[in-house]
């Protein structure tokens, strides 16, 4: 039995003249263990992906339909209360940017004894020894001292080390992870991508890597979903997506990777951009900017379903591999 | 942190520069000392000659140093009307207002927290509506309105409350005499008090719902709440303490113009302070008086904010004061 099922979860946004569907019948599973990468252009849902399955989507976003089921329990009928008992204790979050994650005024070892205390009864005195014991799994330095700091005296990828740290406090079960390397130096994001892989297979946490770098889901996740325009357009095993993609989309995405690009010639960026939630086009969200569309794609939904080592939501897909695509004119 | 102290030591200086500057154009501009000082029989001869002996036909810079270097050393002139230093009068004066600002100082922090913070984590519910409603109602009448509502409805209707004066004050520390020290003075200073805080007090309830606003849509709130922590301490450790830093600078520096507030409230409650000292001065043209006025609330000024400066340097542990004077 899977960890983590999501059933046709639907997110919409209330907006003042209309409401606008930010996730669209969305469907996942993950094991206890698994690596799943989220992947898509910014503006796909992503991050409202992770903050649903925590139930923390800002206003005015709201669930609108399907379920989430968490080792047997259906997270979209928690109260509150049973929510606490979930988050950050069973299910952890990594956020984007570990400049603005930590509370500012707080101390290390306040943001991480408050956590093991909202959890677990235990002394400020065992709270801060399990702090130390994890601030040391992430190669912190000195962690003893590291308590008494202040987040603006620590660097960045120090702080998300940090975080990290305390994401691995209550020994979840579950990791999302956000872009969680997007704000730091290029030098350090390997790194950080390698303690997470190793700290979660040692552990044995299953993992939700939301990312918009295919480098980096190659290497770290076993299974992928490809978002697009709140929806998900291609899903499989990370390996299979990445040699043979499917979907025109996860094409140009993996066609516009720089390793993809010869010296001197120009990036090949997919032309256009994601439409946003209030413009999403009829038929498949895809279409305007897609280089096989044909009549057909401009009215008809594409649903997913199985085609060459994934399941894949284009109606021309079996068309699409010896043909040639045409020039697509964007405006 | 030694550095940042001196820095922020030159900056009141420099301010209180420009202040006696001002003061003392005043003085300059503001009637005739000879007249005070002989009145109308003396000779126009006579005149000048006096006017040489006491240097007022000496320029201005160096009249303004004579004035600064006395001021330096605590004479700001004699009081036309009192016959004694200005800065004796002034210094009896002070406790009377500062004793006003002080309670309205108590109900502005006491109040304004828990609305400000409420109105912002309920901005919904009925009594948050209200207020706000309030609020902009309050900002909008002036002072010296308010004040004599108060003492319409406290005083003469209700009679709950007396409407002037300040009653029979408690000597503490010799020179200082307070209302705080027993019932019947409460109730003395509770009316002024309130008036005083009336502009005030929206204005803080505001500006806190506006910060803790910001702050509960701030991304470590909501890691806060992915953390699974309790409501309540996201709201008042995580949230409240970054809202009421800001807070402590701006209402620093409103506490500090507040002294200036008091000339409305002590002249409709006849509170015997400096406000009301000073309206009385303006009317008896008693230029020393309102000059030695102007320089002490000026100094009250630069000092709250100098050290309310200090203060938020000290207790925010994002500001650096040691890097700070670099
Ligand atoms: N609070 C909000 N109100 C309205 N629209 C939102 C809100 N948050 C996100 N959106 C929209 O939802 C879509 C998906 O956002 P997100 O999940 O953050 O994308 P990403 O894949 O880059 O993480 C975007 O079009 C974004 O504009
Ligand atoms: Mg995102």
């Amino acid at each position: 039995m899977s960890l983590l099922s999501v059933q046709g979860l639907t997110v919409k946004f209330a907006m003042r003249n209309n409401t606008v569907t930010a996730l669209n019948d969305i469907s996942f599973d993950i094991g206890q263990g698994e690596r799943v990468g989220i992947v898509g252009e910014s503006g796909a849902g992503k991050s409202i992906t992770g903050f649903s399955i925590l139930n923390l989507l800002s206003r005015p976003g709201y669930i609108a339909g399907g379920s989430i089921m968490f080792d047997g329990q259906d997270l979209t009928k928690l109260s509150d209360k049973q929510f606490r008992t979930i988050r950050g204790n069973r299910i952890a979050m990594i956020f984007q940017d570990p400049m603005v994650t930590l509370n500012p005024v707080l101390t290390i070892g306040q943001q991480m004894v408050e956590q093991l205390q909202a959890h677990r009864r235990v002394s400020r005195k065992d709270a801060e020894i399990i702090a130390v014991a994890k601030l040391r799994e992430v190669y912190i330095p000195a962690p003893e001292e590291r308590l008494k700091q202040y987040p603006h005296e620590l660097s960045g990828g120090m702080r998300q080390r940090i975080v990290i740290a305390i994401a691995l406090l209550l020994d979840p079960q579950l990791i999302i992870a956000d872009e969680p390397t997007t704000a730091l130096d290029v030098t350090i994001q390997a790194d950080i991508m390698e303690l997470l892989l190793e700290l979660c297979e040692s552990n044995n946490v299953s993992l939700i890597l939301i990312t918009h770098d295919l480098g980096v889901v190659s290497q770290m996740t076993q299974r992928m979903l490809v978002m697009y325009a709140g929806r998900i357009i291609e899903t499989g095993g990370t390996r299979e997506i990445i040699n043979d993609p499917q979907h025109p989309y996860t094409q140009g995405l993996i066609n516009a990777l720089p390793q993809q690009t010869l010296p001197g010639e120009k990036l090949r960026q997919i032309p256009g951009n994601m439409p946003a939630l209030s413009a999403i086009p009829p038929g498949c969200p895809f279409h305007p900017r897609c280089g096989y569309a044909v009549p057909t794609c401009r009215t008809v939904r594409p649903e997913l379903r199985r085609h060459g080592g994934s399941d894949v939501a284009c109606i021309e897909v079996e068309r699409l591999h010896g043909t040639t695509p045409h020039k697509v004119d964007y405006a | 942190m030694f550095a940042y102290l001196v820095k922020r030591l030159f900056q009141a200086a420099a301010v209180m520069f420009a202040i006696s500057i001002v003061a003392f154009a005043i003085q300059d501009n503001l009637g005739d000392p000879l007249r005070e000082l002989v009145g109308q029989s003396v000779s126009e001869e006579v005149r000048q000659q006096l006017r040489d002996e006491l240097g007022l036909n000496d320029s201005f810079i160096e009249q303004y140093l004579r004035f600064a270097g006395r001021a330096i050393q605590g004479d700001l002139g004699t009081s036309y009307f009192f016959k004694e230093p200005a800065l004796d009068v002034i210094l009896r004066k002070l406790p009377a207002t500062l004793e006003l600002v002080f309670g309205a100082t108590v109900i502005i922090i006491g109040l304004s927290i828990p609305l400000g913070v409420y109105t912002a984590i309920k901005p919904n519910s009925i009594f948050s509506k209200v207020v706000m409603g309030v609020s902009i109602i309050g900002i909008s009448i002036p002072v010296f309105l308010t004040a004599i509502l108060l003492i319409f409805f406290f005083a003469v209707e209700l009679r709950w409350l007396p409407s002037f004066g300040r009653g029979d004050p408690v000597h503490v520390f010799g020179y200082w005499e307070t209302n705080f020290a027993n019932w019947a003075g409460l109730r003395q200073i509770l009316l002024p008090s309130i008036a005083l805080s009336s502009i005030m007090l929206p204005l803080f309830i505001r500006l806190i719902r506006a910060e803790m606003l910001e702050t509960l849509d701030s991304e470590y709130v909501k890691y806060a709440y992915a953390k699974g922590l309790q409501t309540r301490r996201i709201w008042f450790v995580h949230a409240l303490k970054n809202t009421l830093l800001p807070v402590i600078t701006v209402g620093g520096v409103q506490i500090g113009t507040m002294v200036a507030y008091t000339i409305l409230t002590e002249t409709v409650f006849q509170w015997p302070g400096m406000g009301f000292m000073f309206l009385e001065a303006v009317n008896r043209v008693d230029t020393p008086l309102i000059v030695a006025y102007l320089i002490v609330v000026g100094f009250i000024f630069v000092l709250t904010n100098t050290v309310v400066d200090l203060i938020y340097g000290l207790v925010n542990p994002t500001v650096n004061l040691s890097r700070m004077g670099a």
